[in-house]
């Protein structure tokens, strides 16, 4: 297996993109990828992209994307695994450089989300839930997420009103670090007050406890570090030294333990035991806090923090960009924005700059190794990818 | 999109009559029925009926409701557990939301769950009830 380096990302402004396509978001995100690395040709483009079908009623989306990119006839494929989909990309690409198939390869996400009014985006966010035994019962996805939430609080005996704050400080967090992001969707700073006061969606999940719809694309090159060493100077070396990948059930009811993300632990342990590390090694994560709860116990099943003090961790301020153990620098999804199948290519975008040390005002003090987790649904996939700077 | 399909008929025996499958290996029941038991590869199972009273293992309080169910307005919605080890994800009904808690008793009752698409055709299925 060869080892495989990031020679180039590349991103966009996230948000309402009324006056650009599904296609235009990808193409120009993929330029700046290509454009980072110095490259105008790729042999092959994995993208990952959950449901273009039913935002856009666009499927055969790699051909399109590979057409419009100017490198037909290109092998390409949309891989899919719900909000997990840009992780997999990046899997996948990684795989085939890895196992020398292709040199240069492109791993990348995309999703136009706000071409469908609200029920819309509801509609097709849902379909990474069980249609029969979930959805058709009236599930939304921030009611499986503020079930996980109920059910943990219970199981962890915290008093509520401290669950509460514990929840509230994870977006207060990834507001202050996406207020230093000039591509996230929202760019504004929220007080602990402004999120426990706002609108219930699914209690106990407020509106500012969700992360929002978003429009937006990201990519990567992607080629063999010792082609890195010698053809790509242009940036300081980022290698993939850990990439793991794991399902659980996809309804959040058959799950042994509803408060534990099973998966995540799961491809973690892969990755970290590919990589030779172990948690501590971590300096710092780009994590799927789709819902505040979410980031709790990614960073609890991640290994970085004790089952039940997630919270405690971000309410003290060890997950903050000065903290011990920084979360989402980027902002996270909460801030910076979800379109679901780019965000876990984003976040390899995020960990580039970090590692490279051009994050700007976002820059992390220690940053050599970092760890991107991706996740699927209510928790029915994850894909954990372990970067570090060589 | 329309649920009155073949769709909808094939899950009746389900939805309408809780028609679920035993394990002949653990005793365990599956609900919907599976092919396959996960982790050990059991394909035996003898057609049974889900406990119709469970345990409310989680909850919360839909306040966005999904379309078809706009005029549902909150609704509690939660996971029972049942005895024979099946749970489901069901709306908790008859109750007001604010007395619905972790851990209480709750029995399955037949219920209409949403009405389809602009003819309004009603679709049925389960919601669990306070014991």
């Amino acid at each position: 297996m060869r080892d495989v380096a990031v020679i180039g990302v590349g991103i966009n402004k996230w948000g309402e993109l009324w006056e650009k396509s599904l296609r235009d978001i990808f193409v120009e995100a993929a330029l700046l990828a290509m454009d980072d690395a110095g490259v105008d040709h790729i042999d092959s483009l994995y993208v990952g992209s959950m449901t273009p079908g039913l935002f856009v009623g666009q499927e055969h989306l790699a051909s399109l994307l590979a057409d419009y990119l100017g490198q037909c006839p290109i092998p390409a494929a949309r891989v899919e695994s719900a909000c997990a989909s840009g992780g997999l990309a990046v899997r996948m690409g990684w795989m085939e450089v890895a196992a020398g198939v292709s040199d240069i390869v492109m791993v990348g996400g995309v999703e136009k989300m706000l071409d469908v009014d609200g029920a819309g985006a509801t509609f097709a966010l849902a379909s990474a839930a069980d249609q029969e035994w979930e959805c058709y019962n009236g599930v939304t996805f921030p009611g499986l997420y503020a079930m996980i939430a109920n059910a943990y609080q219970a199981k962890h005996n915290i008093p509520f009103n401290t669950f509460r704050k514990q929840l509230a400080h994870v977006a207060v967090k990834n507001h202050a670090n996406g207020l230093l992001n000039p591509n996230a969707q929202f760019r504004s700073k929220v007080s602990l007050e402004q999120v426990m006061n706002s609108t219930l969606i699914a209690d106990p999940l407020r509106l500012l406890d969700c992360s929002p719809i978003t429009d937006g694309a990201a990519a990567a090159i992607l080629c063999p570090l010792d082609m890195a060493k010698t053809k790509f100077k242009n940036h300081p070396l980022i290698a993939i030294i850990g990439s793991g990948a794991a399902t659980d059930t996809l309804a959040l009811a058959d799950r042994e333990d509803i408060t534990y993300l099973k998966a995540t632990e799961v491809a973690a342990e892969r990755a970290y035991k590919m990589a030779g590390m172990k948690p501590e090694d971590i300096d710092f994560a780009e994590v799927h806090d789709c819902f505040t709860i979410a980031e709790m116990c990614v960073t609890e099943a991640l290994g970085f923090f004790e089952v039940g003090k997630g919270g405690e961790a971000a309410m003290a301020g060890v997950t903050a960009r000065d903290g011990a153990k920084p979360i989402n620098p980027s902002g996270g999804l909460k801030s910076k924005g979800h379109p679901v199948g780019a965000t876990g290519a984003a976040q390899v975008v995020e960990i580039a700059h970090q590692l490279r040390g051009d994050a700007d005002k976002r820059q992390l003090q220690k940053a050599r190794v970092g760890l991107a987790q991706n996740m699927g649904g209510s928790g029915g996939s994850t894909i954990v990818h372990i970067f570090k700077a060589v | 999109m329309s649920q009155i399909t073949a769709r909808y008929w094939r899950e009746i025996p389900r939805r309408y009559r809780g028609e679920a499958a035993k394990s002949t290996k653990t005793g365990k029941v599956f609900f919907p029925p599976r092919l396959v038991e996960p982790k050990n590869g059991n394909r035996q199972f003898e057609p049974t009926k889900l406990d119709y009273e469970g345990k409310l293992i989680t909850y919360t309080v839909i306040r966005i409701a999904p379309a078809g169910f706009e005029d549902q307005g909150a609704y509690a919605l939660g996971i029972i557990e049942m005895p024979g080890g099946a749970r489901i994800t069901a709306q908790i009904a008859d109750c007001p939301i604010e007395q619905v808690k972790i851990g209480m008793k709750v029995r399955i009752e037949f219920r209409k769950i949403f009405d389809d698409g602009h003819e309004g055709i009603h679709c049925y299925g389960y919601k669990v009830v306070p014991m």
